[in-house]
């Protein structure tokens, strides 16, 4: 059994819970577990470096203290508190003065960071620490060549290429492969789907969503796989509006990987959560969901 | 470029390269690779390239008070693909977080007030939750125009995705992180 700390972040809890069921119940099948960090706190995420970036720092530092008690690897499953996390243990490390301050006001809440927390992405943990042997030797439904294409948007690859290429990653490929599903390739796997500006700027993000549909749906995908919950969101609850903004009638569900894994390894239904995406996937996987 | 510098404010580049990951913005060769790769660059007013051309001429006013870096999806492909390591994200971040502080955001953009109901929201509460983000936006902004967001909202309530009660830290863990973040505050940024 392998241990990990895990940071499951706001949308988990929120608007996605269907990632975080789903990722926990892989992890069983793989012998891992994932131990929720106890009172951890929202990530600041990009806005709030922008206001005011010493309290984003500190907002990450307390998780990262929490999960330096604990002495696990730190698992986040949303790319964007991936991302934060790591460019806060980052200038930890690279600014003596931004260390010190960060652990100033740390102590104002009893707490300390000595820099020692290794962050990672949930699907390194899943691509990584599993063989792919593994992986294979737990899948009980046969995908039968189903045409996944593997979504990784940006904040998962950048801008640290930890464990994968930040352009042309193949870690998902590999993963749907294991499953027994075919991974389409399409350019546009890497290209940002426009989540961070879907509320201020609607009709940009709307049109970055548009290509990145067309291009997977024209190089013969059934659905898309994503690895972060503001992409997952993005084009699955906004691709009604791409479709009346576009005159398109993209009808593409949008899984997180780990529901993919999950259908392949026969986990109960539940935890799978097809229920919660907008979209609907049943029609494309009909054959292979556990009843 | 010496020339340049010295018609232009040097304050400016100052005050960018004294933020977190504005250090290297003297580095750049001009190359475009960062406006070649940025998907939204045809929408700025000006490139991430001509951003900081424009920066390093002391244009102040004139950078601060565009569009283009509210338009960064802080996606990062400019950065892992700079030839001379600067991380022009950091950069479009650093110019959002002066214009804020300036008050020179320009008013074409409703990313201000979205990054602001965010940051208070994670102080109050903790945790984000997406249907109070996204009223007090629209509040913010425009109640009106909410309206075009009542779709999307249902497809999200019909599916279980819209939590109407928000979770919130326990009180002790809320108490620690504000107790933080006062501190931090106090500091007054991270430069």
């Amino acid at each position: 059994m392998k241990y990990y700390s895990y940071f499951p972040g706001c949308c988990m809890h929120d608007d996605s819970p269907m990632y975080d069921t789903s990722a926990r119940a892989v992890a069983q099948v793989l012998d891992m577990e994932l131990i929720e960090l106890d009172d951890w706190n929202c990530c600041g995420s990009t806005p709030y470096t922008v206001v005011d970036e010493l309290s984003a720092f500190c907002c990450c530092a307390r998780n990262l203290a929490l999960a330096e008690k604990r002495g696990f690897d730190l698992v986040a499953a949303c790319s964007d508190c991936y991302l934060i996390l790591n460019r806060t243990d980052q200038h930890f490390k690279e600014y003596p003065e931004i260390k010190t301050r960060i652990n100033e006001a740390l102590a104002a809440g009893g707490l300390e960071y000595h820099g020692t927390v290794r962050v990672r992405h949930i699907l390194d943990v899943f691509a990584n620490d599993v063989s792919s042997e593994d992986i294979k030797a737990k899948v009980k439904v046969d995908l039968g060549g189903l045409k996944v294409a593997p979504y990784y948007g940006c904040q998962v690859v950048r801008p640290t290429p930890n464990f994968d290429d930040p352009e042309y990653p193949q870690s998902l490929e590999h993963l749907i492969e294991g499953l027994g599903a075919e991974a389409v390739p399409y350019p546009l796997k890497t290209r940002c789907c426009g989540g961070s500006l879907i509320l201020s700027e609607e009709s940009i993000a709307l049109g970055l969503m548009h290509k990145l549909l067309d291009n997977a749906l024209s190089n013969g995908t059934e659905c898309i796989v994503t690895v972060c919950p503001f992409c997952q969101l993005n084009l699955d609850a906004y691709q009604s509006m791409v479709n009346r903004k576009f005159k398109t009638n993209f009808n593409l569900p949008i899984l997180f990987f780990t529901q993919l894994m999950g259908i392949a390894f026969g986990i109960e239904s539940k935890a799978v959560g097809l229920k919660y995406n907008i979209v609907p996937a049943d029609k494309v996987l009909a054959s292979y969901v556990r009843k | 470029m010496m020339e340049i510098r010295k018609e232009g404010s040097n304050d400016f580049i100052q005050e960018i390269s004294s933020m977190p990951g504005g250090e290297k913005i003297n580095l750049c060769i001009q190359c475009g690779t960062c406006s070649a790769s940025c998907p939204n660059a045809n929408k700025m007013d000006y490139t991430p390239r001509e951003l900081i051309a424009m920066a390093r001429a002391g244009m102040r006013d004139e950078v601060l008070s565009s569009n283009s870096m509210w338009l960064c999806l802080s996606c990062y492909l400019c950065t892992v693909r700079c030839p001379r390591g600067i991380v022009p994200t950091y950069i479009m971040h650093a110019l959002e977080s002066l214009a804020m502080r300036h008050h020179l955001s320009t008013k074409r953009t409703r990313t201000p007030i979205l990054y602001k109901v965010f940051s208070d929201t994670v102080y109050n509460v903790g945790m984000i939750p997406r249907f109070g983000c996204m009223s007090r936006f629209y509040l913010n902004v425009n109640p009106f125009g909410a309206l075009k967001a009542v779709p999307v909202a249902l497809g999200l309530l019909r599916h279980g995705r819209l939590q109407l009660k928000s979770k919130t830290l326990k009180p002790q863990a809320k108490h620690q992180l504000q107790t933080i973040l006062d501190k931090a505050k106090a500091f007054g940024g991270a430069s």
